[in-house]
């Protein structure tokens, strides 16, 4: 099997503040292979956007990594230099966020925000690199892209904008994308148009995408691997199809039985009982117990991921592991 | 900001809010240094008739041959002048005294009444709304678009010396500040749901708006005030050294340095000097700890 | 755009009518006008004379007319003490002033945007604390003071600058300038440097605001995940977002500087407009007192109006938003 794009080993990143540290991502691995869609599914606070930021060096203070290796095409990149992973940041490792209203600059143009992004990495000139955004605008299917070079943000939707950010993050054709929540805050026709979209973008130019969200239903029709964090940990990983359909973690199970469209109308919506702990204070062993169904005196304990058939994998004790999967 | 938020830090619900603001505001050092200086000032002023080795004032104190003496001589009578005399004889340390004692007077007096009027004509605005608030507003806008110090100027050469005029004119050029300030935090509490029970419940307006609404309000006003203080200091400072401030008879420390502004070029600073000391530092301990405050009830900066 | 013009415009003169209104009010009606118009010195036939002459003995509403029509013309009255159209005697004070003015506006854009900017970036550093604080002081400082410490620290100590007044000048579109002389300069700086120190901590005050709340912002983060570098982020996504705020105060602080410059001018002898007002308050000279209220309250006017202009230039979101309006 060809090495992959991306290595995490035992990832942790904490946030040093006046009450104490806090680890928002604790001992996170996982692996994305060239071309290959990985879903990164979480709630709030189970450390998946501080995951994306850790990846690009993008940890602001007083957050910072304390462990576990980074290593991108073989080149290790938890602490790296700061002028190596500026770099490689737009040029191979590209990144788009959840609210596209602020994500451009309001007071400078599209091309502006555009040709700086290509100048940042290659010499060319103005003029060429105008023509390059034009290409990306229409690539990504906005149309008269040269009216829409002179414009500002603010004369955007929220769709289009978005847009533009996923042009801006292909315009090097990075061998990595992470994309955090970037859907979350459209419309849900417009949503699956910009899904669509960078799928085809990524297939295309061969470029590994890490989807982070919390909505299961895009990660299904997206994601060819998904990964399950809870609190700072991957609690479950494994083939899209496979985790959603036999999920082997009590938590996957339950925030896919949570989803109101799988319940027989009438009837009492499924919850997960219980909060999400918060980082800050978490308890020993599995961090799930509290609320499991499943939890016993042994999930006090430390906690590995084990291995299951089918390339899957899943941290917990008593993972819901079928006769008929054996 | 989806990292910080994921994180998802509290502060101990323990402390009160009190408690916690003043440990935020203890901080940073200087802002503590400079509220004990502001303290130690307000002392000095309350106390300076008791704590001054002179009335400054009674001519019948002064020795016009001890004029113009430096800082710790003697004069004829073996009286030690720490910081000098000015051209009267008058005793430097005293004068500065006094003269503390009626700038922060005049400015503590003018700011408290300022506060009080904008507060009202705020307050009134933003709970009347409508054609009120416009009127209002354009008359607080058209007043802040001019400089105070062209204002006050004005007001004095018409009105005359004295120091009740000081005070119209600091009053008239402050209160528009406090206005506009409660007027914003004001609308943004109207449209809470405790006003509209207030509303529904048929309390008369002005119990509404007083025991209500300003209470609520009224945060933002504290760090406003307290630069505006030190501002009216300056104020008052400066129309004084103009020569139209209080007049010469109870001198506050502007008409001191403007005493002593012509004997600087032939050397003797001290007469200029340290009144200028006096009043920077008050200026600087107020204006500190009005920042200090600022930073603490900032919740954008919070981080 | 033009609408929008047309209708600031109208504002404009609205506001200066009602200031022209208060002025007269406050000389005509309220004030004496007989003492306030005609000077003291007068004997009971020169006062009758003027009193006819001015026609103060005519009914308000016609007295109005009668200012306003002259106030238009260009006449606000004579100034007792020269002998001279007042409006005259400020317009020949008014390039010192605005000289002053100016060059103190540059000098606190140049020290306090760089200076705000850097303890933005750095805020827990020793620099970045120190201009911080610093910058209180500065704006602290009452502008005399200032004024005279730096009269005694450079004029009197070390004797490199001159005390005060106005230096050579030479004449430049007809009109004289002293700062195209290196006398004119020497004799400029001081008095331009205390009338800058107040604004520059203001401006750099606000450009510290400015820059922690703009790196908060995700479209910092986003350029950095650009791979920018870190000079361009600061340099153009930074510098342009702060530079809204802070040309708007700029813009409004201009004529607040215009009138600080009464304080500097009659520290350092300075011949301005301020100068000239304050002598004016001394003598009594009213008229000036008058004259001068009406031609700073259109200055100020006009230079409103020109930062809304700019600001509408500058911001991008509200040049559309006037187009469409």
């Amino acid at each position: 099997m060809p090495a992959p794009v991306l290595a995490v080993t035992d990832l942790s990143t904490s946030f040093f503040t006046r009450n104490g540290a806090v680890r928002a991502v604790n001992g996170v691995s996982f692996a994305v292979a060239r071309g290959e869609v990985l879903g990164l599914v979480g709630e709030s606070g189970s450390g998946k956007t501080v995951t994306g930021f850790s990846i690009l060096g993008l940890v602001d203070p007083p957050g910072r990594i304390v462990g576990g290796s980074i290593r991108f095409l073989g080149e290790e990149l938890a602490g790296a230099s700061d002028e190596r992973l500026r770099s490689l940041r737009g040029a191979s490792i590209a990144m788009i966020f959840q609210d596209p209203m602020m994500t451009l600059n309001p007071v400078l143009r599209i091309d502006t925000q555009m040709i700086e992004a290509i100048t940042a990495h290659e010499k060319v000139s103005h003029r060429a690199a105008r023509a390059r955004a034009r290409a990306a605008l229409a690539a990504v299917g906005i149309a008269s892209p040269d009216e829409r070079l002179a414009a500002y943000p603010h004369q955007f939707s929220g769709g289009m904008r978005q847009r533009v950010a996923i042009a801006i993050a292909l315009l090097h054709r990075p061998a990595l994308l992470v994309a955090d929540e970037p859907t979350t805050a459209l419309d849900v026709t417009i949503q699956s148009q910009i899904l669509a979209e960078v799928q085809d973008l990524c297939a295309e130019s061969g470029t590994a995408l890490i989807w982070i969200t919390h909505d299961l239903a895009v990660v299904a029709g997206l994601a060819d691997r998904v990964a399950v964090m809870y609190a700072g940990r991957i609690v479950e990983e494994g083939p899209v199809d496979a985790v959603l359909a036999q999920p082997l973690h009590p938590y996957t199970r339950g925030l896919i039985g949570s989803v109101p469209s799988r319940n027989a109308r009438g009837a009492p919506l499924n919850q997960i009982p219980g909060m999400a702990p918060s980082p800050a204070d978490l308890p020993p062993g599995c961090a799930f117990a509290p609320r499991c169904p499943r939890a016993d005196v042994v999930c006090a304990g430390p906690l590995g991921m084990t291995g299951h058939p089918g390339e899957r994998a899943a941290r917990c004790w008593h993972p819901y592991v079928s006769e008929a999967a054996r | 900001m989806a990292a910080i938020t994921e994180v998802g830090i509290t502060d101990t619900a323990a402390e009160s809010r009190l408690a916690g603001a003043w440990h935020e505001f203890a901080e940073r050092r200087t802002a503590v240094v400079a509220l004990a200086a502001v303290v130690l000032l307000i002392g000095l002023a309350l106390l300076a008739p008791l704590v001054a080795p002179q009335n400054p004032y009674d001519l019948t104190q002064l020795s016009i041959m001890d004029n113009k003496l430096p800082p710790l001589a003697r004069g004829l009578d073996g009286m030690l002048y720490l910081l000098g005399t000015d051209d009267q004889g008058r005793d430097m340390l005293s004068a500065i005294l006094y003269g503390l004692r009626l700038s922060l007077y005049v400015s503590v007096v003018a700011t408290a009444i300022a506060l009080a009027l904008g507060t009202v004509t705020g307050i009134v605005a933003a709970y009347f709304g409508g054609r009120i608030d416009a009127l209002l507003m354009r008359l607080v806008d058209i007043q802040l678009s001019f400089p105070a110090i062209l204002i006050a100027l004005i007001l004095l050469a018409i009105l005359g010396k004295g120091i009740d005029k000081v005070v119209i004119a600091l009053v008239s050029v402050q209160w528009a500040y406090y206005a506009r300030t409660i007027r914003g935090a004001a609308l943004a509490e109207r449209r809470r749901e405790y006003i509209e029970a207030a509303r529904c419940l048929a309390l008369p307006q002005w119990r509404i708006i007083f025991r209500h609404l300003l209470p609520n309000a009224f945060a933002p006003l504290i760090v406003v005030a307290t630069v505006q203080v030190a501002h009216a200091i300056a104020l008052e400072a400066t129309l004084s050294f103009l020569g139209v401030g209080v007049p010469i008879t109870e001198p506050s420390l502007g008409l001191l340095i403007a005493n002593g502004y012509g004997y600087m070029l032939s050397g003797d600073y001290w007469i200029s000097f340290y009144p200028g000391v006096a009043l920077l530092i008050a200026i600087v301990a107020i204006n500190l700890v009005g920042d200090r405050l600022r930073d603490v009830m900032n919740p954008r900066l919070k981080r | 755009m033009l609408p929008f013009l047309f209708r600031r415009l109208g504002q404009s003169a609205l506001v200066i009518a009602v200031m022209a209104t208060l002025v007269f009010v406050g000389v005509y009606a309220i004030g004496n006008p007989i003492d306030i118009l005609i000077s003291p010195e007068a004997d009971e036939a020169e006062r009758a004379a003027a009193i006819a002459r001015l026609g103060l003995d005519k009914p308000l509403w016609l007295q109005f007319l009668v200012f306003v029509k002259s106030a238009l013309a260009g006449d606000l009255g004579r100034s007792f003490v020269h002998g001279v159209p007042a409006l005259e005697l400020i317009l020949q004070r008014m390039p010192a002033t605005l000289e002053l003015a100016f060059t103190a506006l540059v000098i606190s854009i140049v020290l306090g945007i760089p200076a705000g900017l850097f303890a933005g970036l750095k805020p827990d550093s020793l620099a970045g604390r120190a201009i911080m604080t610093g910058s209180i002081f500065g704006f602290s400082l009452p502008n005399f003071w200032l004024g005279l410490m730096l009269i005694l620290l450079f004029a009197v100590e070390l004797q490199v600058l001159p005390a005060g007044g106005r230096g050579e000048t030479r004449m430049l579109f007809g009109i004289e300038w002293s700062f195209l002389t290196l006398d004119g300069l020497k004799h400029l700086i001081l008095p331009a440097l205390t009338l800058a120190i107040y604004k520059a901590s203001l401006v750099a005050r606000l450009a510290y605001a400015g820059t922690r709340e703009a790196l908060l912002q995700d479209f910092v983060r986003f350029a950095r995940a650009k791979g920018l570098s870190p000079a361009r982020i600061v340099g153009v996504h930074v510098l342009k977002t702060i530079l809204i705020p802070v040309v708007t105060v700029i813009g409004l602080e201009l004529g607040s500087m215009i009138a600080f410059a009464v304080v500097t001018e009659t520290v350092f002898a300075w011949p301005g407009m301020g100068k000239l007002l304050i002598e004016s308050i001394y003598r009594l000279d009213r008229p000036v007192v008058v004259a001068y209220l009406i031609v700073v309250v259109t200055m100020f006017v006009i230079i409103n109006l020109a930062v809304d202009v700019i600001y509408t230039l500058l911001d991008p979101r509200v040049r559309l938003a006037t187009k469409e309006a």
